[in-house]
């Protein structure tokens, strides 16, 4: 009943033309809602003729630096901490299992800058945790690390949410015929349900990567706003627009953010289809 | 068959997808929450308003409502003029929008409507000025003075001026451009020209600072809670709820920086008579004691 891989919806819907005329025009201003903001932002960016001298200052080049590092470590801790946890939640029972599920939902919807406030009472210099860190000589606040824990907290759960989604859609059949082949618990991991898993787990960590360039709230009340430190893309954005100085350089800002993450998307959609199952 | 949970039936496409419409969701959130606190929007409405006795004198103004865009560190005191102000002239609605002088000015050249604008210095309101968005360069109707803040505990050792160019202490100013970033590196710059200081004086404190804030309100609240050592606010940010929580360190005249505020009447403003009533009111003797009680310096 489940689980009959992908389902050629396109092919299967095709004759429905009635339904395809009443949904085109509400469909159309859905897309014109995205895309003429972006476009807007195109034209004012590329037309000032200036967008060379503005991309190149080294405000916008350590910040692009900078996000580019951080967001990557952030998608490395969020994959080799975050896949366990969602293998976990899809496989097993366990007690305080729904409080943990909640628990991955909460980031997802509070607003960032209750992310940042959080982060600062558990690991601000007089935080739960921050005290005993900074008795220690451990100073987190107004560090790259910082950068990497706000852009983690908002982040993580999207991987986890999705890749949990993926390990429960596979049939547990397959993990069953591996073992019974002989191939050990981990092996039948490896070689089994990671290769079947593989499409969630490309969609999750895309939303994770995506969520982790974007962050701004946390950052700025966790980690601050320092060049070559802690300001990251969207943080250099805010700054050059509460600075007062000219609007193209927010928009130059903007559209590199849009450009990089719009590339780095393509590519990931790219790498997710050389696996058994297409995203 | 497959694993437990209503969650069988949802193939990774789909499941994808509603994450990524969560993803959008929460981003559009995240978009909202920022812009909120970049501009705070507060509206002040006295419906019931009688007329004052005292600036009875004033012209009979018809009902209307006005938008004043005011700079963040006017947001207690406009709120208080604006209600007093109401009292005065009976069906007169002031509706604010606080935000950071150089965003509010941007907010206006993109096409946001007000009627008056009151800015934290008069650089951008000669920017505003320049850009044909008001219709002079207004006048100066308060003035106001920086101050050093530490946390109570004070774990820099900050007691001077001087000492924030002790080698590691953590300092947070306003961005440059915010004006109570501009203003804190004139202050530093006159400092540095003094010999007590020692020329490197602003390289050494510039080199301490670990976070630029959008605004004079970020530097309080990382100071008040202790995450850094210092900060450099406005005499008027240090407010009785504040005060607890922080020591404050004066900055003496010779250098220490006046921050000017500037108001007047924009090019696009709907009713010019509640405009210019709203201006005049601000620097009437009333306004001005209003303005003195948060501890701005009046004109008067």
């Amino acid at each position: 009943m489940t689980g009959s891989g992908p389902v050629d919806r396109v092919g299967r819907r095709r004759a429905n033309i009635g339904l395809a005329a009443v949904f085109t025009l509400p469909a159309l201003l859905c897309v014109a809602f995205l895309g003429v903001p972006l476009a807007a932002l195109a034209w004012r960016g590329f037309g000032s003729g200036e967008f060379a001298d503005n991309v190149t200052t080294s405000l916008v080049l350590d910040s692009l630096r900078l996000s580019a590092i951080t967001s990557t470590i952030t998608l490395a801790v969020a994959i080799i901490a975050g896949t366990p946890l969602a293998y976990l939640l899809a496989t097993r029972r366990f007690p305080g299992k729904a409080a943990v599920d909640l628990l991955l939902d909460l980031p997802i919807v509070l607003p960032p800058t209750v992310a940042g406030v959080a982060l600062l009472v558990a690991l601000g210099r007089r935080g739960v945790a921050g005290r005993p860190l900074d008795a220690a000589g451990i100073d987190i606040a107004f560090t790259t690390t910082a950068v990497v824990l706000a852009q983690l907290f908002v982040s993580a759960p999207f991987y986890i949410r999705t890749a949990k989604a993926g390990f429960e859609s596979i049939e547990p059949v397959y993990e069953g015929i591996a073992s019974t082949l002989g191939a050990s618990p981990l092996r039948t991991f490896f070689t089994v349900t990671l290769p079947l898993a593989w499409p969630s787990l490309v969609a999750g960590a895309i939303l994770c990567w995506a969520r982790a360039l974007s962050e701004l709230g946390a950052t700025l009340i966790f980690a601050g706003n320092l060049q070559g430190s802690t300001r990251t893309m969207p943080l250099a954005i805010i700054s050059a627009f509460e600075s007062g100085k000219s609007i193209d350089v927010p928009i130059a800002l903007s559209l590199i953010l849009v450009g990089a993450a719009a590339v780095l998307l393509l590519l990931l959609r790219v790498l997710a289809r050389g696996t058994p199952m297409r995203v | 068959m497959s694993r437990q949970g209503p969650s069988q039936f949802v193939r990774p496409s789909i499941a994808a997808l509603i994450a990524l419409v969560v993803a959008m969701l929460a981003l559009s959130a995240c978009a909202g929450s920022s812009s909120a606190t970049a501009t705070a929007t507060v509206v002040a409405r006295t419906s019931i308003a009688t007329p004052n006795e005292s600036t009875g004198a004033a012209q009979q103004l018809q009902p209307g409502s006005i938008t004043v865009f005011a700079a963040a560190s006017l947001t207690d005191s406009f709120a208080d003029i604006g209600k007093a102000f109401s009292a005065a002239h009976a069906g007169v609605d002031v509706t604010y929008n606080f935000g950071g002088s150089p965003t509010l000015r941007t907010q206006l050249e993109q096409g946001a409507r007000a009627d008056v604008l009151a800015l934290a210095d008069q650089a951008n309101m000669q920017a505003a000025l320049d850009a044909k968005l008001v219709v002079d360069a207004g006048t100066i109707f308060a003035t106001n003075r920086l101050v050093i803040i530490a946390p109570a505990a004070n774990p820099g050792g900050v007691n001077a001026p001087i000492d924030l160019a002790k080698p590691g202490l953590k300092l947070v100013l306003a961005l440059d451009g915010v004006p109570a970033g501009t203003y804190a590196r004139q202050s530093f710059a006159k400092m540095a020209t003094d010999p007590a200081f020692g020329a490197g004086f602003t390289d050494a404190v510039l080199a301490n600072v670990v976070s630029e804030e959008p605004n004079v309100k970020g530097v309080v609240t990382k100071v008040q809670l202790g995450e850094a050592d210092a900060g450099v606010v406005y005499v008027t940010d240090v407010t009785p709820g504040v005060a607890a929580d922080v020591h404050t360190v004066a900055i003496p005249e010779a250098v220490n920086s006046t921050a000017e505020y500037p108001i007047a009447v924009t090019r696009t403003a709907s009713r010019t008579d509640l405009a210019d009533a709203f201006v005049a009111f601000v620097a009437s003797a009333e306004g001005q004691s209003i303005v003195r009680k948060y501890g701005f310096l009046s004109l008067r």
